[in-house]
């Protein structure tokens, strides 16, 4: 079940990626990142992450993406041209692409037996549900981190008002 | 039944389950729109619909031949798949979030819940997230229809529903900090000790947050005094103005089916759910299918009065202007919100 889960929404969400590469029109690549956010959703409830599942929805699929939908009708942007791109994307781009996947199979393959055993999200319980337990490690044991992202993200508000507000 | 495996009668009576709750939803939805016809009517002093069948009660049956059997017309110049897709997407997550809604009391026939879909630990979290991915349909079909007012009218609910979404999620933690889960049949169990005193609304002092969700989802489903989106007077009917027959009677029951489910958790979240006003002070009357079914008859008499209220408040109210309507989420509901969660937890610290 969860196999199937697995490769049916991973095909999606790669599917969608794609799409959203060869889409010309700006609302279509949007849309198609919605598909992406939704099937990493399942994928996430398919491993047991409920709350992550339902922020991913809730936060990603059902705000930002809804404004990026939003400003792209605001602007009624049109449809790109297809260029051929710059030489240094596809100088620096191919080999660099390359590179990263042979470093991330080496990794995957060399430690395999350390990952297969390696107990992952170690410090929950493997309760069925485990809101209660996400939610103590965030204000316990994780605070400090915790506290530094809503910093950053406070501060990024802050960065957008001073850059949108009109000159004096 | 005897010959069947359990995971024949679990699937038999889940498609069951699904059967009759889709139907029964399709038909308050239909009926609801009569109510509000009614009611508008009384209340600026003129009948209603009267004439079909007895007190106008077959109008609905009328509406929906009538659209069914309208000409489909499909503009030229229209965005095409995003166009068919719009109206599905907003009546299919309407009617899909009401499978999480637990509408009885918990009654198992061979080991399954008769009067809820499904039990999800995280209920709560997917009836929001359900709401905002509705909010897709009004804002394509605004954009691919092709339509400066369409265009306008999706743009406004877009924008609405993004800033009433942050109230109405933080008008719900005090509810969750007094339950301590996100399970809708525990949020309605943690409510049921002494009837109406136990009571979010009553007893556990969530009227501010009630008072926020209730205005927070009138704009959430484009509701007046926040029907800034189809305002007829200035966009034509707004989003859905390019939209004819079948099409834009789903936009229509999404409207009404959201209504619902709405009215369906406030309900469940602030008024106890399916459990009775009066608690244990009645003794238990009747066999066991008249207990089942008296938690059914509590719930729907609650959701029909917010219903009601709702009808209620757009024959009663103006339009918001659309500066009023921001500075109103942004200004008072969000920080007004923010306030009870404090005060909320503050009490609860203090008790435990």
């Amino acid at each position: 079940m969860q196999l199937a889960l697995f490769i049916i929404f991973g095909a999606l969400a790669l599917g969608g990626a794609l799409n959203l590469l060869y889409q010309r029109h700006p609302i279509h690549s949007a849309l198609s990142l919605v598909v992406v956010m939704m099937s990493l959703a399942v994928l996430y409830w398919s491993l047991g992450a409920e709350f992550l599942a339902a922020a991913q929805v809730i936060v990603y699929s059902g705000a930002i993406m809804v404004l990026f939908i939003f400003v792209i009708m605001l602007l009624n942007a049109g449809e790109e041209h297809r260029t051929n791109g710059s030489r240094a994307a596809y100088a620096v781009g191919i080999p660099g692409a390359a590179a990263i996947f042979c470093l991330l199979s080496f990794v995957f393959l060399s430690e395999r037996s350390a990952l297969m055993t390696s107990n992952i999200g170690g410090d929950l319980s493997n309760a069925a549900d485990n809101i209660a337990d996400v939610s103590a490690m965030l204000f316990t044991r994780q605070l400090l981190p915790f506290e530094v992202t809503s910093i950053l993200i406070l501060v990024a508000i802050l960065g957008a008002v001073v850059l949108a507000r009109k000159e004096q | 039944m005897s010959h069947l495996t359990n995971i024949e009668v679990f699937l038999l009576l889940s498609v069951l389950k699904v059967a009759v709750v889709l139907v029964i939803t399709l038909m308050a939805v239909a009926y609801t729109v009569l109510l509000e016809r009614k009611l508008l009517g009384r209340i600026q002093n003129r009948w209603g619909p009267s004439r079909v069948g007895p007190f106008g009660l077959l109008q609905p049956l009328v509406d929906g031949a009538k659209l069914f059997l309208k000409e489909d017309m499909m503009p030229l110049a229209v965005e095409r798949p995003l166009y068919i897709l719009a109206p599905i997407l907003a009546l299919g997550c309407a009617l899909v979030s009401i499978a999480v809604v637990p509408f009885g009391a918990v009654t198992r026939v061979h080991g399954v819940d008769l009067f809820q879909i499904a039990n999800v630990n995280i209920g709560l979290l997917v009836i929001l997230g359900i709401t905002s991915i509705g909010v897709y349909g009004i804002t394509l079909s605004g954009w691919s229809s092709n339509n400066k007012y369409s265009l306008l009218g999706s743009l406004r609910s877009t924008a609405q529903v993004i800033s009433y979404e942050l109230a109405l999620g933080l008008s719900l933690v005090g509810v969750v900090l007094r339950a301590q889960s996100l399970n809708l049949r525990v949020i309605v169990d943690s409510q049921s000790a002494h009837g109406m005193l136990s009571w979010n609304f009553f007893g556990g002092l969530q009227f501010v947050g009630f008072f926020i969700y209730l205005m927070a989802a009138y704009a959430e489903t484009n509701r007046a005094p926040f029907d800034l989106p189809e305002a007829e007077t200035e966009l034509v009917a707004g989003y859905n103005t390019e939209y004819s027959s079948m099409k834009f009677a789903m936009f229509f029951m999404s409207e009404y089916a959201n209504m619902i489910t709405v009215s369906c958790l406030a309900t469940l979240l602030f008024f106890g759910g399916a459990s009775s006003p009066f608690g244990h002070l009645i003794p238990a009357f009747g066999g066991a299918v008249v207990q089942a079914i008296l938690p059914v008859f509590w719930f729907v008499a609650k959701v029909f009065g917010f219903l009601f209220l709702y009808i209620w408040v757009r024959a009663t109210l103006p339009r918001f202007r659309y500066d009023q309507l921001m500075g109103f989420g942004w200004k008072f509901l969000l920080p007004l919100a923010m306030a009870n969660i404090i005060a909320t937890s503050f009490i609860l610290a203090m008790r435990g």
